[in-house]
């Protein structure tokens, strides 16, 4: 009787795992049947071929768009990957373990900071400051970049710090012993010997910022043309079906959904390729 | 260059980096609640929206969040304690295990804006709950999974397994000493990233915006539809409604933001003082 109820209990449990896998399929086939058929009628070449956007004509060509979060999540990578590997270092080698202990949950804090809030603070402080530097509209591209480089460096320093903290203390051991500073040590030594890990911090950033909606929304003044400069505003691809979603019909819809497949895909790559890294490191 | 010159500029510059980032943090909250404290009044937090945010309070949004966090915690909590339960004390790691780790580590990088769009499609429409607290809950709560996981794998984990023995040896099923002896030690753990999660919750736009609708009345029950706080803040700040109760409602988000980052925080301490 016992016996019984604990393979029951054992049974329910692994349904209750699964739920996992059985939601992520869910969200594949939802995602997919509402935008699919706007792909298989038309090719990708309606989206990718154009560099109009204007659902009124039927035309949906996402090319200023895809330059718009391309070109945001460039520049926000290139203000958060060295900034955030740099604090990695920093509180890897650098910090005693006190103050290493008050700084994490700081770094869990501006993780937790919601992206409205920044979104917000980009909006009303970021954008005017821009605005009088360098010219043009204010929320830009170079606006949106700062903001979203910010909203990415909790990723990368935690996963960068794992990667550091997780060497064997005989590395450093050695190359310390060997007479090299601190500093040598971990450009000789910790950071190649990290550089996976931080690759795969670097990729899931990479993977938030082209999925940020909300923040990029409020920065980056949503003008659907490509954009000339990184002062000029632009509209990304989250943004664009946030914004149109609640009024689109027909095709319209369907194109929305064909491009959030695109999103989806791309981002599910970006996490299997990070995984793999991550994993490779483990063995 | 010289090696120790380079150490010592070296050391300066991640500091500074270090400092940096911190800087930011401060500035965001001190910002915020700057200029949303004064805002902050008994009449702010129970007076309804209205004129769309221009007049009154927060009260419904207040409300509505509160509905939202608990719902979905409430669904992802099972959910993730079971499958973490599951890793942890079932199954050695393999296939199942590495299949069931893929699907948690792509919910947790899927952007909240395909959360939306699926919620939509799914909870909204196809399951016909309509624009709803129960809508924008599930959706949520599918969101809160991987931190859950996570967080409760790593604290069962951490549990000695000569807990375990002594329960078997004593003739207890595993089951029972799952219920009784690991879920018992572990759940300061569990509740770290539970508390964690309900931040997450508290701060979703993109994917409420599509799912919990964006009433300005009072929810009533979890089918009537409502705007949480982040959503109203959105809509205030973009909108270009009101500043001054923009940042009150900001200031209300990032507080309550920076008490369950504290609780989990104490908690965590607690957790591996224990432990460590």
């Amino acid at each position: 009787m016992k016996n019984h109820q604990e393979k029951i209990i054992e049974k329910s449990i692994l349904i209750v795992a699964f739920s996992t896998v059985f939601i992520l399929f869910l969200i594949t086939l939802f995602i997919f049947k509402e935008g699919l058929p706007f792909i298989l009628n038309n090719g990708l070449t309606r989206l990718f071929f154009s560099t109009n956007w204007s659902p009124s004509d039927g035309s949906y060509g996402i090319i200023p768009m895809l330059i718009g979060s391309l070109s945001i999540t460039f520049g926000a990578l290139i203000l958060g990957v060295p900034l955030g590997v740099a604090c990695a270092i920093y509180l890897a080698e650098f910090s005693s373990k006190t103050l290493r202990n008050i700084l994490k949950p700081m770094i869990e804090l501006l993780a937790g900071i919601p992206s409205v809030v920044y979104g917000f603070i980009g909006m009303i402080f970021l954008a005017p400051v821009i605005r009088s530097y360098f010219g043009g509209p204010g929320l830009s591209i170079l606006t949106a970049s700062i903001v979203l480089g910010i909203m990415i460096l909790p990723t990368i320093i935690s996963i960068s710090l794992d990667a550091l903290l997780m060497l064997p203390r005989s590395y450093k051991e050695g190359s310390m012993a060997l007479g090299a500073t601190q500093w040598q040590t971990v450009t000789g030594v910790l950071l190649p010997a990290a550089r996976s890990g931080i690759l795969a911090g670097v990729i899931l950033g990479m993977g938030r910022a082209i999925g940020e909606t909300m923040a990029v929304i409020m920065v980056t003044g949503n003008s659907v043309k490509v954009p000339s400069s990184f002062i000029d505003s632009t509209r990304t691809l989250t943004a664009n079906i946030a914004l149109e979603m609640g009024y689109a019909i027909g095709e319209h819809r369907q194109a929305l959904f064909a491009t959030a497949i695109i999103l989806f895909v791309f981002i599910i790559i970006l996490n299997i390729l990070a995984m793999k890294i991550i994993k490779k490191r483990r063995i | 260059m010289n090696p120790k010159l380079s150490q010592i500029i070296a050391k300066i510059c991640l500091g500074l980096a270090m400092l940096f980032t911190i800087s930011i943090l401060i500035f965001i909250i001190i910002y915020i609640l700057f200029h949303g404290l004064p805002i902050l009044t008994y009449q702010f937090l129970s007076s309804p929206i209205q004129e769309m945010g221009k007049k009154g309070g927060i009260f419904p949004s207040i409300v509505s969040t509160l509905y939202l966090v608990i719902t979905s915690v409430v669904v992802a909590t099972p959910l993730g304690v079971g499958t973490a339960v599951y890793i942890t004390e079932y199954t050695k790691k393999n296939k199942i295990t590495d299949i069931i780790q893929f699907g948690s580590d792509c919910l947790a990088g899927i952007p909240s804006i395909i959360y939306g769009l699926f919620g939509f499609t799914f909870f909204v429409i196809f399951l016909g709950m309509g624009w709803s607290i129960l809508s924008g809950s599930l959706t949520l709560a599918i969101m809160m999974l991987p931190t859950i996981i996570r967080t409760s794998e790593q604290a069962i984990r951490s549990v000695p397994q000569s807990y375990r023995d002594v329960t078997y040896s004593l003739g207890g099923s595993k089951w029972q000493g799952i219920k009784n002896i690991v879920i018992p030690k572990a759940l300061p753990g569990i509740l770290t990233g539970v508390i964690l999660s309900m931040g997450r919750a508290l701060s979703e736009t993109a994917a409420l915006i599509f799912t919990a609708g964006m009433s300005i009345r009072t929810p009533t029950s979890i089918f009537s539809s409502g705007r949480s706080m982040a959503v109203h803040f959105y809509t205030l700040a973009r909108e270009g409604l009101s500043l001054p109760m923009a940042y009150g409602t900001a200031s209300v988000l990032i507080i309550s933001i920076l008490f369950i980052n504290f609780i989990s925080y104490i908690l965590m301490n607690q957790y591996l003082k224990k432990y460590s």
